[in-house]
């Protein structure tokens, strides 16, 4: 506690990338996965522009190599899975390494990897430059309905609390001797679970008060009002156009 | 003046599950007074401050804020003029930054832009916490919460300040860093505590509530003296201090 560090995922850097306005970013982000998404899976030479686009990307925010790698990790489960597809798909079977695996089944590996792989990339490139709050904010202004904002909000606000009182709960349980081992052991656990439940329902209920003593009257005041300029928007939609060219002429490659 | 900046007559309230909290209380609070809120757990200290910005409307009796009675209408005005610091800070403090929770309640009485700006900045300021504009909430320490969230308030420029147990949970240097500030507001300030040095240094009159009425009323310092009456009330003075040995908090 008392860190300035806001969030795991987030670095702290005064890059180009990190200035952009929220908005500006979540569109481009969600622009350029899409047209990663309906790039045709054998136009390799496409999925090579979009690495290059990230890869430049990710140099010109800063971020540390390392950071990016380790956390793409995450897609680790899902490739694993995705190895599995040449052996079982069928199709016309090509000898790998002595191994006799469906071609299609590659490429179908290879559609999953790539598209991935990029589309973690992109991700992970929007939180390490995009603080939660201004995440959420760029959402509002992109006309996302307020409530679910406000709702989002209150959730990254008040998780990190409910984790530490069920945190104290744990504690509290432990040093009174408690040590689940059996499936019928859990009902404290349970019974924890609903207090937590009470607990965080009161807590609506203070905070709503608090809310009310400020003058909320059902809707949440704007407070930042700075818009994104024509430039932050067309220096953010070079990476997804780029994309979306190398896509585009792939599909009239394939067609 | 002829109105009190705050006027509490014969509230009686009762919460839905049948709870009687407050049976006819009676409060007068002169403008620029500093109050002390005394009593034990379950008094009705809480449900009373929660009175005075209409958060909890009375079954019977009337409250009013600098003559303006609390009703539906009034209610934005009032709840600009009474500024309500909770117990525990992470229900006050709800927005993703300082900043913004700062400029929560400015911006609902309709600030926007440099002004509101500004409204923060001061508001930071004289709390002593500019620098922790854009950290998050939670990750404050339990000291610069307390005061952020007396921030949140100050922002909508309040006529009286209410404080629901300001210094529990801080340690010393950050309890009198609070006193402090406090000490530097000149408006009225009615502050609900059980840390009776507290009272006495910052507030020159006391009440102590129980059993949800008004029970006694006075100077600090003649209540705290009072050892009969404190005992009554489930109060005690920590050990070794005598209010008669202690300078007098000044009516300003």
């Amino acid at each position: 506690m008392g860190a300035g560090h806001a969030h795991p995922l987030y670095v702290h850097e005064h890059s180009p990338v990190h200035r952009l306005a929220p908005e500006v970013k979540l569109a481009a982000a969600f622009a350029f996965v899409l047209a990663v998404a309906v790039t045709p899976r054998e136009a390799i030479w496409a999925f090579a522009i979009d690495a290059a686009t990230v890869g430049l990307v990710i140099r010109l925010a800063r971020l540390p190599v390392r950071f990016v790698a380790a956390r793409l990790a995450i897609i680790l489960p899902f490739i694993a899975f995705a190895f599995l597809i040449p052996f079982v798909a069928s199709g016309e079977r090509i000898d790998v390494l002595g191994v006799s695996v469906s071609q299609v089944g590659l490429w179908g590996t290879w559609n999953i990897i790539a598209k991935a792989t990029l589309g973690a990339g992109v991700s992970i490139l929007l939180a390490g430059t995009t603080e939660v709050p201004q995440l959420l904010r760029g959402l509002e202004r992109l006309r996302v309905p307020p409530t679910l904002t406000t709702i989002a909000a209150f959730m990254v606000r008040y998780l990190e609390l409910l984790a530490a009182e069920l945190g104290r709960m744990r504690t509290a349980m432990t040093a009174r001797g408690y040590d689940p081992r059996w499936l019928w052991q859990v009902r404290p656990i349970a019974a924890g679970a609903g207090a937590l439940f009470i607990r965080s329902y009161e807590r609506g209920e203070r905070v709503h008060a608090a809310m009310l003593s400020r003058g909320y009257s059902g809707a949440m005041p704007t407070i930042d009002e700075r818009v994104a300029s024509r430039r932050e928007w067309l220096a953010a939609a070079s990476a997804p156009l780029t994309a979306g060219i190398a896509a585009a002429v792939a599909l009239a490659v394939v067609a | 003046m002829s109105h009190a900046a705050v006027q509490i007559s014969g509230v009686r309230f009762t919460y839905p599950d049948g709870r009687e909290a407050l049976c006819g209380a009676d409060l007068r609070v002169e403008h620029g007074q500093r109050v002390a809120l005394l009593g034990p757990n379950g008094a009705g200290k809480t449900t009373l401050a929660l009175q005075l910005n209409g958060i909890h409307r009375p079954d019977a009796g009337d409250v009013e804020i600098g003559g303006l009675p609390v009703t539906d209408p009034n209610l934005a005005e009032v709840r600009r003029r009474v500024g309500m610091v909770f117990q525990d800070a992470d229900d006050q403090l709800f927005m993703p930054t300082v900043r913004e929770d700062v400029a929560f309640g400015p911006a609902n009485l309709g600030l926007r832009g440099d002004e509101l700006a500004s409204r923060v900045t001061k508001a930071l300021e004289g709390v002593g916490a500019a620098e922790l504009a854009d950290r998050a909430p939670h990750h404050l320490s339990g000291g610069e919460r307390r005061r952020v969230a007396l921030a949140t308030v100050l922002a909508m420029r309040p006529d009286v300040l209410v404080l629901d147990e300001p210094t529990s949970g801080l340690d010393p240097a950050g309890r009198r860093e609070l006193i402090g500030v406090l000490q530097g507001l000149p408006i009225t300030q009615l502050a609900i505590t059980h840390d009776l040095p507290f009272a006495l240094e910052l507030c020159e009159r006391a009440v102590i509530v129980d059993g949800g009425r008004v029970v006694a009323d006075g100077a600090t310092a003649d209540l705290l003296a009072d050892e009969e009456l404190l005992h009554a009330h489930r109060l005690e003075l920590p050990f070794g201090l005598d209010p008669r040995t202690v300078p007098p908090s000044r009516p300003r």
